[in-house]
């Protein structure tokens, strides 16, 4: 029994329909990466996920639960938390407000200080930068806020949207190095990325999405190896 | 999108001008500044009130301030270090705009143009002229506009131990002759007549008056300036325990001071401070909807009036009345209903974000006043004809039936609600709202529950509003459809923007300046609108952040001065390594 579990997934944005039978298992304590071109809806799947998006037929289950007709906000009180697209910090608060944004359902002070102390832990630069509005961080710094940020909420389940987006090479690397820790932490992560290399490399599972459906998906290593994958994504 | 007051990152580069052409181009802005405001005629209205009587009006003052302006911007602009050439600009600026005056006065003699500009008559001429015949009151203005040009300048290039005294004693005989009515009604007491005889008489200021104000202000200025710092060392000397004494007793001086100024100020100024009061009380209330939630309500006179027909319909001595109960409890009640309001008001608007929502907002407000209007709902509420007797409230049997008890009511309700408003700010619902502010899509993402936040934000802005419109009822006694215009949520958004958005201390300062001031210069009601917009786009400009803007407001604010100067540190980094290939 996988930990989430989407099912014959469709999702429609007034006439057009985006999503057409996605079926996609993420396993506990797993990267599963999600590839395809622009276009394909793998925002789209996860916004679904996240009950952004209401699904027109199919079913999302997280942990044995039904999580597609939740609100968002109960969505991620289930520990399922998003990190949107584009980083998207807010970016008139501190960095320090920012984490504690991420802690928003939680109630356990002691344990809200306790896991920022584990997020500056794990992003160094972070701690630097506490004070500061956030706006005023690099790119590559909003990212770690993000992704800090969701974790706050001590989530067994992370969707990263395009992490990777607009970055530099270097920095790619490391916060591709930090996913691998996040996982290693006991946290399930569905990632999001047209950088299909890189996703591949990190992961455990790989599915890849064309116009709306799955067409393809096997072990990270046999993806790396497909011919067609590595026509179409790889060059 | 969030409704943003937000400085326009755009860089204005400094043309290399000559300083003949800067002084000409500054006299003919301050002049085209002087020639709008004698058009519309706020010259000669503003000529009808002494400033000191019988020597100069208002009108000539801000003939004065505008030459003076003219030499100010011109040196707080110019980077020449000489003083000499300074003043000559100063003069040759202040000089064209006394031409530009000298010009109207030659078109009204020789011209006719009344059917289109109704100001250009005999009243601006004896303005323009100062009664003397056309051709010597031209060369008046023009020489006068010259020297007050060059002092415009002198006022900038002097030491500020100077010019700050001169400020204060200026202010002094400014606020007083302004304000001379309201001041004498208030030393109206025989002990200190002497007093009144020195500084006023009958008609207004006293040049003797004036000089002594300037001289003991501007001497309690200099004499300050002067010791200040063996006052402060002084203090500083003090043991820790006796300068909180000092702290703490000077402050409760202040505050008693003002509190008990209203009552020894009398009903004109309870009134009018009344009102602030109450538009303080909106004011805080928009605050959460727009300075904490983002959410732009352009319909938030609704729920004042909601406030105020509530408290009518149930205390009332009329047949429209449902039921006569006392105030106290009305008000409560009032205040329940408004927040039910403001909820029902937010369930239509939910999805609208931004400019769209302020559209939305704006026709829900219209909808309210429009069915109070409405012959559909006059057999409730009265249609135009409106409540009235709406009686007093009592406590145990002082009736609160004065402008300055009421205004006391109006203080202890703003205190409460300020501390309301103060503890929502720092809530975790006040964190949700910042959220909200800055990215719906995400806050929603990390949990928070759009849908009651954003209806928590608007009942409870409501339930302010709805406090300040039960007041609003007793206040008047009676209460009619047109009390509920637009503008009063324009008033109140201009006043939060004006004061600073999402600081409590910055929205009373807003309806001091906004609401207070025009009520105390009632006779130049009609150009309220004006000074509005004149207030607003000076501050968008100059002070974009609001009087007394909040922490994290000032923090934003510094975010793109910081930007700007990683931009510009970048740009000159980039200048430098093109230098070195070059």
């Amino acid at each position: 029994m996988a930990l989430l579990e989407i099912d014959n997934l469709h999702v429609f944005y007034g006439q057009i329909h985006a999503l057409r039978g996605v079926t996609i298992n993420v396993e506990a304590d797993k990267i599963i990466t999600l590839i395809g071109a622009n276009g394909a809806g793998k925002t789209t799947t996860l916004n679904a996920v996240s009950s952004i998006l209401g699904a027109a037929e199919g079913s999302v289950t997280f942990a044995d639960e039904d999580i597609n007709d939740m609100a968002p906000h109960d969505v991620v009180a289930k520990g399922v938390v998003q990190v949107p697209e584009g980083r998207r910090i807010f970016g008139r608060l501190t960095v320090h407000e920012n984490l504690r944004m991420g802690a928003f359902l939680r109630k356990d002070k002691a344990g809200i200080n306790q896991s920022e102390e584990k997020m500056l832990e794990m992003f160094p630069v972070l701690r630097e930068r506490l004070k500061q509005v956030a706006g005023t961080l690099s790119g590559g710094e909003q990212q770690m806020l993000a992704m800090a940020r969701a974790l706050m909420s001590e989530p067994s389940m992370l969707l990263l949207d395009e992490p990777s987006m607009g970055l530099a090479p270097m920095l790619v690397q490391q916060i591709f190095k930090t996913i691998q820790d996040i996982r290693d932490q006991g946290v399930s992560v569905l990632l999001v990325e047209q950088n299909a290399f890189m996703a591949l490399q990190i992961a455990d599972y790989g599915y890849v999405m064309e116009t709306g459906v799955i067409v393809l998906e096997g072990s990270a290593k046999k993806l790396l190896n497909d011919d067609s994958v590595k026509e179409a994504y790889l060059g | 999108m969030a409704f943003d007051v937000v400085a326009s990152a755009r860089q204005e580069r400094e043309k290399q001008v000559s300083p003949v052409q800067r002084a000409v181009i500054t006299g003919l802005i301050f002049g085209g500044f002087a020639f709008y405001f004698a058009l519309v005629g706020i010259l000669t209205n503003f000529h009808e009130r002494w400033i000191i009587f019988d020597y100069i009006s208002l009108g000539h003052a801000l003939l004065i301030v505008v030459a003076g302006s003219a030499g100010l911007y011109l040196a707080s602009k110019s980077r020449a270090n000489s003083h000499a050439g300074l003043l000559m600009q100063g003069a040759g600026a202040g000089a064209i705009t006394g031409l530009i005056m000298a010009l109207l006065v030659f078109v009204i003699v020789n011209f006719n143009l009344r059917f289109i500009f109704v100001q250009l008559k005999k009243p601006l001429l004896d303005v323009l002229t100062f009664n003397l015949d056309p051709w010597a009151g031209a060369a008046c203005l023009v020489a006068g506009g010259a020297a007050i040009g060059a002092l415009g300048v002198l006022f900038f290039i002097m030491t500020p131990s100077l010019r700050r005294p001169l400020v204060a004693g200026l202010a002094a005989v400014g606020f007083t002759g302004l304000f001379q009515e309201l001041i004498q009604l208030m030393i109206q007491n025989p002990s200190v007549m002497w007093l009144r005889q020195l500084i006023f008489n009958w008609d207004g200021l006293m040049l003797q008056g004036a000089a002594i104000l300037f001289v003991l202000f501007a001497g309690i200025y200099a004499f300050w300036g002067w010791r200040r710092e063996q006052i402060t060392a002084g203090f500083n000397r003090l043991p820790v325990s006796q300068q909180k004494t000092v702290r703490v007793s000077s402050i409760a001086l202040v505050a008693i001071i003002a509190l008990l100024f209203p009552y020894v100020a009398g009903n004109f100024i309870g009134q009018v401070l009344m009102l602030v009061g109450l538009f303080t009380l909106m004011g805080m209330g928009l605050n959460l909807e727009i300075g904490l939630a983002g959410l732009l309500d352009l319909g938030f006179v609704a729920f004042y009036a909601v406030g105020a027909y509530t408290t009518a319909l149930l205390t009332a001595h009329s047949d429209a009345a449902f039921m006569q109960l006392p105030y106290w409890l009305a008000m409560p009640i009032a205040v329940f209903f408004s927040i039910c309001v403001g909820v029902l008001f937010g369930v239509p608007v939910l999805k609208v974000r931004g400019d769209y929502l302020a559209v939305a907002t704006l026709g829900l407000g219209e909808i309210v006043r429009v069915i109070v209007l409405s012959d559909a709902a006059a057999p409730v509420l009265a249609g135009a004809q409106g409540i009235l007797s709406i009686p007093r409230p009592f406590i145990g049997s002082f009736e609160l039936d004065n402008p300055v008890a009421l205004f006391y009511l109006t203080l202890v309700c703003s205190l409460i609600a300020a501390y309301i408003a103060w503890s929502l700010e720092n809530s975790r619902l006040g964190r949700a709202w910042t959220a909200i502010r800055d990215d719906e899509d995400v806050a929603q993402a990390l949990g928070i529950n759009l849908v009651n936040v954003k209806l928590l934000a608007y009942g409870l802005g409501a339930a302010f509003a709805g406090l300040a419109g039960s007041i609003f009822a007793i206040m008047l006694g009676s209460i009619f459809p047109h009390s509920f215009q637009l503008i009063i949520s324009i008033n109140v958004l201009a006043l939060i923007i004006v004061g600073g958005m999402g600081s409590l201390p910055g929205v009373a300062l807003g309806a001091l300046a906004l609401i207070g001031l025009p009520e105390l210069l009632r006779e130049f009601g009609e150009y309220r609108f004006l000074f509005y917009g004149l207030v607003i786009v000076v501050m968008m400009r100059l002070r974009p952040e609001g009087l007394w803007p909040s922490a994290s407001r000032r923090r934003e604010m510094n975010v793109s001065e910081e930007e700007r100067a990683a931009v510009e540190a970048e740009l000159a980094a980039s200048k430098a390594a093109a230098g070195k290939d070059a």
